[in-house]
């Protein structure tokens, strides 16, 4: 501890608060990356309980006998790596390899404004939703530029299937965010999540259902996942706009965004609707009980539970057809979520419910 | 009426909900699948499998290369040739089966008048090398003799319902 000490003293006073900020972004990172990385088990374990199948569970952690497969991750990533990376003879070679960290870049960066705890968050900016509204929308760029410097009609459909579809989706998940902005009168994550303060009844899911509902729903299409997950149809264009990538480019830059994204809409849902790091027994149990308290530990479950709820849905539903996407994209969705901010719009005038 | 009912059931995703709790309660339902290399799903003693060539109990070959087996062979699979052995009996001098050719039909063993050709319950096996799919006469052999207890017992246990 002393040794540790006098290392932390020798550090010049004005670098220490930039070397904490870096340990924080490291190590905020590395447990995105860990999520990811046992996201992909779980969905190979969850899905393959629904199909009455039992799942990877060959590979242990150290070789323990308890939770078999644990390690299937890290043993993907290894073969991955190892893999042969493939740049096609007609590809676009700048874009082709840049494309990848288009789509990696913001879905990692969008976690500096993501409030953990009432008192760990990288960034408390108080455009905290605009900003993750721009970031994710930078991703689309990358779907196409991969599709397009991948020269294979295959990944230049998918590229435009996914690019339409994000388009479509994101105004209806604008349209659901701009419910919540009016309900708390904020941008800044943390102020809606304490916006949302006082037991599970008050937290937006019960004012905004159909905002909540409409919120998910886009996040799935957003992300490119099942059923809505036409740009990489393999039964119609084999892998969509990712079919030229290969090996560690795969990996690293294509799965990886995808899993972070999905990690990151169920954070957002469980900030702007389930209450954030609020803990749904309050109100229920003495206010000084542990389990009452707001903790990491409640957000991490509900992204847990939204998860969950993913892969659920992925196990259960088949692709939708494409114009019938973009029907419920631009004809249910859109109207539903203008209906009720128009709903809601009345109640913030007769200044009925929470926001009152 | 029946549009609003059935508006109903739209937005509130009545349909999707009845799809989704059929498979959680697919995810709480046990699992079929068995481990593998640990759990191995039962196996008829008429399986057929690897080929073996028996012998008597006295170590005399049964096969007397009557060719019954190479005739009756659909994929002609299965090679031979034969001599006079120094005993004065008929016997092969060569009894090749390609394993690649070979579609497990267990017809040889049918059409076999002593029992020699026989296919077992060895499902697990493999080649390395281009050249091992040949099973020479050798190679049957040593397989009949190393299994013949378990060759024995499955016959004995088919037998009375041949």
């Amino acid at each position: 501890m002393d040794t540790i000490n006098g290392i932390w003293g020798a550090v010049p006073a004005n670098l220490q608060p930039l070397l904490l900020t870096t340990l924080a972004v490291v190590g905020v990172m590395l447990a995105v990356i860990m999520a990811v990385a046992f996201t992909t088990l779980a969905e190979r374990k969850v899905i393959g309980y629904m199909q009455l199948r039992r799942g990877p569970n060959r590979i242990s952690l150290f070789g323990l006998p308890v939770l078999r497969g644990l390690a299937q991750p890290f043993a993907d990533v290894i073969k991955l790596l190892m893999k042969e990376f493939v740049i096609p003879a007609n590809a676009d070679r700048k874009l082709f390899l840049l494309a990848p960290l288009i789509v990696l870049v913001p879905a990692l960066t969008a976690w500096a404004v993501i409030p953990f705890s009432p008192e760990f968050v990288l960034a408390d900016i108080n455009a905290g939703l605009l900003f993750i509204l721009a970031l994710t929308s930078l991703g689309v760029y990358g779907v196409i530029l991969a599709g397009w410097a991948a020269n294979s009609k295959y990944a230049f459909l998918g590229a435009m299937r996914s690019a339409a579809q994000m388009v479509a989706y994101e105004l209806a998940m604008g349209f659901a965010i701009v419910g919540v902005l009016m309900a708390a009168g904020s941008l800044n994550l943390g102020d809606i999540v304490r916006a949302q303060e006082g037991g599970p009844l008050s937290w937006y899911w019960s004012w905004l259902l159909p905002l909540f509902v409409v919120y998910f729903i886009a996040g799935v299409a957003e992300t490119n996942r099942a059923p809505f997950d036409v740009a990489e149809g393999e039964s119609e264009i084999v892998a969509g706009f990712h079919v030229e990538y290969s090996g560690a480019a795969f990996a690293t830059l294509f799965a990886l965004p995808e899993y972070a994204n999905m990690i990151l809409i169920s954070a957002l849902a469980s900030i702007m609707f389930l209450g954030g790091w609020l803990s749904p027994l309050q109100g229920y149990l003495p206010a000084d009980s542990f389990l009452a308290q707001p903790s990491f530990f409640w957000l991490f479950l509900k992204i847990g539970g939204f998860i969950f709820v993913y892969l659920w849905i992925r196990a259960t539903f088949p692709r939708y057809r494409y114009d019938q996407i973009m029907r419920l994209g631009w004809k249910v969705l859109i109207p539903v979520t203008l209906v009720w901010l128009a709903v809601e719009g009345v109640m913030v005038w007769l200044r009925i419910g929470p926001w009152a | 009426m029946m549009n609003v009912r059935s508006l109903f059931r739209t937005f509130f995703l009545t349909e999707l909900l009845v799809g989704m709790s059929v498979t959680l309660r697919q995810f709480f339902a046990p699992k079929v699948t068995l481990n593998y290399p640990e759990e191995k799903a039962p196996q008829s003693p008429r399986f057929r499998g690897l080929h073996a060539l028996r012998r008597y109990p006295n170590g005399q070959e049964r096969c007397i290369a009557c060719k019954l087996c190479e005739a009756v062979c659909p994929a002609q699979a299965i090679t031979i040739d034969s001599d006079v052995a120094e005993d004065g009996t008929r016997r092969t001098t060569r009894y090749d089966i390609d394993l690649f050719k070979c579609i497990y039909c267990g017809f040889c063993e049918e059409a076999c008048p002593v029992d020699a050709i026989v296919e077992t319950r060895i499902h697990e096996y493999h080649m390395e090398n281009r050249g091992e799919n040949i099973m020479t006469k050798d190679k049957l052999l040593a397989i009949g003799e190393r299994y013949e207890a378990m060759i024995a017992a499955d016959k004995a246990a088919d037998a009375p319902y041949r």
